[in-house]
């Protein structure tokens, strides 16, 4: 179980240039050890303000397998506080959402603590005095961890040593303002529930398959390929069904996918669809469009949305699409196991289209019952259990693999090159402290 | 109809599901009908709030064309089994019923099997004679928690 832990040669052998070894998958010390270095030393997405309007409202969750509670204080600011009582350790707060009034307090012994984590009281005191107590961790409350909020998206970074925000995303952010300002108003809003969807697989196949775009015409052409046929024989004019305007681009053809473009960042982040994408022809609200043209002007509203980004990847927990206003969060559990959290957000100022087209399109590919989402997890539970063999020790990532592409910081290529996933592989090396 | 007449149909909807005939059972439907699951408890709205599943014939027609292709993810294929509760009237007019069944459904598939229990409500209607269902809704005792793939009908 401590076969890389200290060894940083045999971690980095695990990469090459355009390949990964099979381990990054399968290995349980290599999920150990992506918590602690990867995923505690990179900005992990926690959640939105909208969710914790008011002082005391608070969202749990874990983020490298550790509990957080993200709650809004009473000058308005947002803390991620260790959801785990300083005495004997307890998860302090159980339920997903709700307020606590001005102190979180620990259902076993009562001590209590204020929204700033800070202990507020503790019973009979006084037993304390005379010992280390005011010395040691525990008298240090629930301690917050860095916290960054960009336009109302809340992350957090477990380690006090660590990339600073805007350094961590720099150009990729750009992404998160296409999505926020299709809001006339310039605000956006969670709403409508989140899907939670259970994967029996490593969390970054997921992270992988979102800018892999030579899949959707194999995978999804039961689904997208149906849908196609379905409509066939139906004259031009015909009003298009949500449903079908969503599915068929799904069935587009390898040059469709090619010409959208990739573009990769430091640090691991990348998007497709730098071009258009699969949500380019959905129908145009003429009465939205001048909103938007009276609230940005003609040059910026015709750039907002002109700009279809397919998927941008915030390395490693965050995959967002401005174009249709949802996310998805990757809550790892296992090596073998992931949670997947599909959000949706409202434009404020925008008609209820936009929510409904939004609502249709996570529940139509992001839901347990999804008849896409079924088959990208098969693949991913195909591609877990093939690992599970020797044989073949490496994952191939040979598509479109150029030498300078090494180092590169902001690079666009053609929309089928697996450059995203070696990208974050890149990243992978220099958090896991293999280079 | 008499509640004999209801709980039968009922009874027949699901064994239609359990049996893979799909045709029969998309036929159940009126036009304008649905299958919805909702994601909360007394989720008021399906258009406006994310369900697990919501979906007019286009869509039901959809999901049974992708099955008969047998898709990557049925490979092994997945085979249901619904158990019921006798179904209770809650509402009823001449020409149209709201009943509410508990339920039990395992869906197998390989090696594993999946159990999931809750309640359906069926709003059936008479048309030209015979019931359709206008709405099927499967409320899931579990529909908040983390869910792995349900890839058949509830």
């Amino acid at each position: 179980m401590n076969r890389y832990r200290d060894d940083p040669a045999a971690l980095r052998a695990l990469v090459r240039d355009d390949a990964v070894h099979r381990a990054l998958y399968i290995d349980p010390e290599i999920f150990q050890l992506e918590m602690e270095r990867l995923w505690a030393r990179t900005w992990i997405y926690v959640g939105h303000t909208s969710q914790v309007p008011t002082p005391g409202d608070y969202i749990t969750c874990d983020i490298a397998s550790v509990p957080v509670l993200m709650i809004r204080q009473s000058d308005a600011t947002i803390s991620v506080l260790r959801n785990r009582c300083a005495h004997k350790g307890a998860k302090i707060v159980s339920d997903w959402s709700g307020n606590t009034g001005r102190f979180i307090r620990c259902p076993y012994h009562n001590w209590s603590y204020r929204t700033d984590g800070s202990i507020a009281a503790i019973p009979l005191r006084q037993g304390y005095d005379g010992t280390d107590f005011a010395q040691c961790e525990a008298a240090r409350g629930l301690r917050p961890v860095a916290t960054e909020t960009y336009r109302g998206f809340v992350f957090a970074r477990l380690s006090e040593d660590g990339p600073d925000f805007k350094a961590y995303f720099g150009e990729s952010l750009s992404s998160i303002d296409y999505m926020v300002h299709r809001s006339p108003e310039g605000e956006i809003e969670i709403a409508g529930g989140v899907l939670r969807y259970m994967h029996d697989s490593n969390w970054k196949m997921f992270v992988e398959n979102l800018n892999d775009t030579m899949h959707p015409m194999a995978a999804h052409e039961s689904s997208a390929g149906t849908a196609k046929e379905l409509w066939s024989g139906q004259p031009d004019h015909a009003p298009k069904p949500m449903a079908i305007e969503q599915l068929v681009p799904f069935a587009g053809s390898y040059e469709f996918f090619d010409k959208m473009g990739v573009r990769v960042f430091a640090n691991g982040h990348s998007y497709s669809g730098v071009h258009f994408s699969i949500h380019s022809s959905y129908a145009a609200v003429p009465d939205y469009e001048a909103a938007m043209r009276r609230a940005y002007g003609e040059a910026r509203a015709k750039d907002i949305l002109g700009t279809v980004r397919h998927n941008t990847v915030y390395y490693p927990s965050l995959t967002i699409k401005g174009a249709i206003q949802t996310i998805r969060v990757v809550r790892p559990i296992a090596v073998d196991k992931t949670l997947l959290e599909s959000w949706s957000f409202r434009l404020k100022g925008a008609p209820d289209i936009f929510f409904k087209r939004n609502v249709t399109y996570t529940r139509l590919i992001n839901s347990p019952m999804s008849v896409v989402g079924h088959d990208d997890q098969q693949c991913y539970r195909l591609i877990q259990e093939g690992l599970a063999a020797g044989g073949n020790e490496w994952v191939s990532l040979h598509r479109d693999y150029r030498p300078e592409e090494r180092g590169a910081r902001d690079l666009t290529v053609n929309g089928t090159s697996e450059i995203s996933m070696r990208n974050q592989f890149r990243a992978w090396v220099s958090f896991m402290g293999a280079t | 109809m008499t509640e004999p007449e209801i709980t039968r149909f009922i009874y027949r909807e699901a064994r239609l599901l359990d049996e893979k005939r799909w045709d029969a059972w998309y036929e159940l439907f009126t036009e304008d009908g649905h299958y919805w699951v909702p994601l909360t408890r007394s989720q008021p709205d399906a258009e406006m709030h994310t369900s697990l599943a919501y979906e007019d014939k286009l869509l039901l027609r959809l999901r049974i064309e992708r099955l008969r292709r047998r898709p990557p993810s049925q490979h092994p294929e997945s085979w249901s089994q619904h158990v019921l509760q006798a179904p209770d009237i809650e509402a009823a007019d001449d020409e149209s019923w709201l009943t509410h069944t508990a339920f039990h459904y395992a869906e197998a598939r390989g090696d594993a099997m999946q159990m999931l229990t809750g309640v359906v409500l069926h709003h059936l209607v008479r048309q030209d004679g015979a019931l359709r269902i206008r709405l099927k809704r499967v409320d899931l005792l579990n529909c908040d928690a983390a869910l792995p793939s349900i890839q058949l009908f509830l």
